[in-house]
């Protein structure tokens, strides 16, 4: 009893470093004005459509003032915000096709200045995630996603959660370090359908 | 012969990179590159070395209108003294009012002392097949000159701090089509992205020295010796960022933030690298 007693203590404590700590990075920041003026000397002859790109929104500015280390608070504002702006299938359905989607998570082109204009951007998933068993050469920046439709029962709740995470990372995590890859147009509705159909397709190799 | 040697060391590190696969593959040819490494060390069979030779008779050459070499160049710790420059650097510099990098001060030397267009320096700045880059060859003769000495970046003058706190809210500074920041990759340990180690900048210590001690270097998958500014200029590439100006603010704000979290790491350069 006693044992669980420290440990919610710790927990809280823990709890209350983090928000100070993060208080703290908040006040020691430069001016804007002063990071922008150095953002504009090196990137200010960039094409208006790439400079856009680099120009935070609401939550990026907030992530960044707290080194994504949000106190519960902006979290809550965050993932509010970013929930609103998930746009869901017109026709309800999440899961397309685990083959595309396959494709789709291996793929982690677009978007580089070396990229040809007409690139089809990827997902770009195994930077980041194990998924398939057989691909070995996958990122731990994120969790593992092995099993994942099949750990989850492919439960319907489970696979609506699976496409607002993918859609907007935001919208379930604050200052997540996963892209928001439909606000942010990398992939289109029905490419993040097929992605979520390779999550949870029983027959996706992810789940085998 | 030293050519032929420098030849072969290369290759079999190509070899190694090309085998590296799977991840034990990988594990087992970053042990071999390490060994490589220690052999490669040697002035002799790194080609490196190569670009310090070519930035040592650069560096006395007379160019520009007014004909004369950067020998009278101040990098921070008298005119034309090279031992221990690059170790302090970025810095302030009175004459120029401003915080430099190595390549930034080059050109303003070669501007101001040499009277030289450093436009096609500048076309030049990352070497490529049958194009030889100024910066690049001076950059690895004068960091040559700091080593055994550890980092130590001055920190007191007001532009300085300036430079380094700019530099720290840049690298959590998120943006472009993927939302990624320098800290994306760079801020916890032991992560990798597929399968390439990401080493931790966000606190001051072991990785952060490892990695500065050991810029510029000779990049065995580019065949070319490469320094800070190209290093960045590609991190910015997968960050999904605009092309970063050369020689600008943002590279040196960044610089400065990784040399203060590298402090007392050791320079060894150049180094060799995947
Ligand atoms: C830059 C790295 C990165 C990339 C690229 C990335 N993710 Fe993530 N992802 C993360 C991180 C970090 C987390 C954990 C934090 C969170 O939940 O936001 C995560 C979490 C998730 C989760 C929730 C896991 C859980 O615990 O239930 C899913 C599902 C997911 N990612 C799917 C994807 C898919 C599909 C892609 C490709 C379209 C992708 N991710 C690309 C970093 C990334
Ligand atoms: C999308 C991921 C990603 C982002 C974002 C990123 N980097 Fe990197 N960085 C890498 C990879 C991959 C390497 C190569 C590691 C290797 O060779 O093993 C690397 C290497 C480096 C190195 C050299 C490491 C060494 O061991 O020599 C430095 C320094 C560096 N990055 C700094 C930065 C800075 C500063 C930023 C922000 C402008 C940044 N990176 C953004 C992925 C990234």
């Amino acid at each position: 009893m006693k044992r669980v007693l420290t440990l919610a203590a710790l927990v809280l404590a823990a709890g209350s470093f983090t928000s100070a700590a993060s208080a703290q990075i908040a006040a020691k920041a430069p001016d804007p004005a002063l990071v922008d003026a150095y953002m504009k000397s090196t990137f200010g002859k960039a094409p208006a459509e790439w400079q856009a790109r680099i120009e935070p929104d609401e939550t990026l500015k907030t992530c960044n003032a707290y080194h994504n280390e949000v106190p519960s608070a902006e979290a809550d504002k965050i993932t509010a915000r970013e929930l609103a702006r998930v746009v869901y299938p017109g026709d309800g359905k999440f899961l397309g096709n685990w083959k595309e989607g396959a494709k789709i998570a291996n793929n982690g082109r677009g978007g580089q200045f070396s990229d040809p204009p007409d690139t089809v951007a990827g997902g770009n998933c195994y930077a980041c995630h194990q998924m398939e068993q057989k691909e070995v050469s996958y990122g731990t920046l994120g969790p593992s996603l092995t099993n994942y439709g099949k750990d989850r029962k492919y439960d319907p709740q489970e696979i609506k959660n699976a496409f607002t995470k993918v859609y907007d990372s935001q919208a379930v995590f604050a200052c997540s370090n996963m892209p928001r890859f439909g606000v942010n147009k990398v992939l289109s509705e029905q490419q993040i359908k097929d992605i979520v159909a390779f999550l949870f397709d029983p027959e996706s190799p992810i789940n085998k | 012969m030293r050519k032929t040697v420098i030849r072969s060391a290369a290759a079999a590190i190509l070899v190694l990179c090309a085998g590296s696969f799977g991840i034990h593959a990988q594990d087992a040819s970053e042990k071999e590159i390490e060994r490589y490494r220690e052999m490669i060390s040697d002035p002799m069979s790194n080609p490196g070395y190569l670009a310090v030779d070519r930035g040592e008779a650069l560096w006395g050459e007379a160019r520009g209108t007014k004909n004369v070499s950067l020998e009278t160049c101040n990098l921070g710790l008298g005119a034309g003294k090279l031992e221990g420059a690059f170790a302090q650097l970025p810095r302030y510099f009175a004459d120029a009012d401003k915080v430099m990098d190595l390549e930034q001060r080059l050109l303003w030397c070669m501007q101001n002392i040499q009277g030289l267009d450093t436009k096609d320096v500048i076309a030049r700045r990352f070497s490529g097949p049958g194009r030889a880059s100024d910066m690049e060859d001076l950059v690895a003769y004068i960091a040559n000159k700091s080593n055994g000495m550890k980092i130590d970046i001055p920190l007191s003058h007001p532009k300085e701090q300036e430079m380094a706190a700019v530099g720290e809210a840049l690298f959590y500074r998120r943006g472009g089509v993927n939302d990624f920041s320098c800290a994306t990759c760079h801020a916890d340990e032991g992560k990798r992205i597929r399968l390439q180690g990401l080493p931790n900048f966000s606190k001051p210590g072991k990785p952060a020295q490892e990695t500065m001690g050991g810029w510029p270097t000779y990049r065995v998958s580019q065949g070319a010796l490469r320094t800070m500014q190209h290093r960045l200029w590609d991190c910015f590439r997968q960050q999904r960022w605009p092309v970063p100006e050369y020689g600008s603010d943002v590279l040196t704000a960044l610089t400065s933030f990784l040399q203060k979290q590298a402090v007392a790491g050791e320079l060894n350069v150049p180094s060799i690298k995947r």
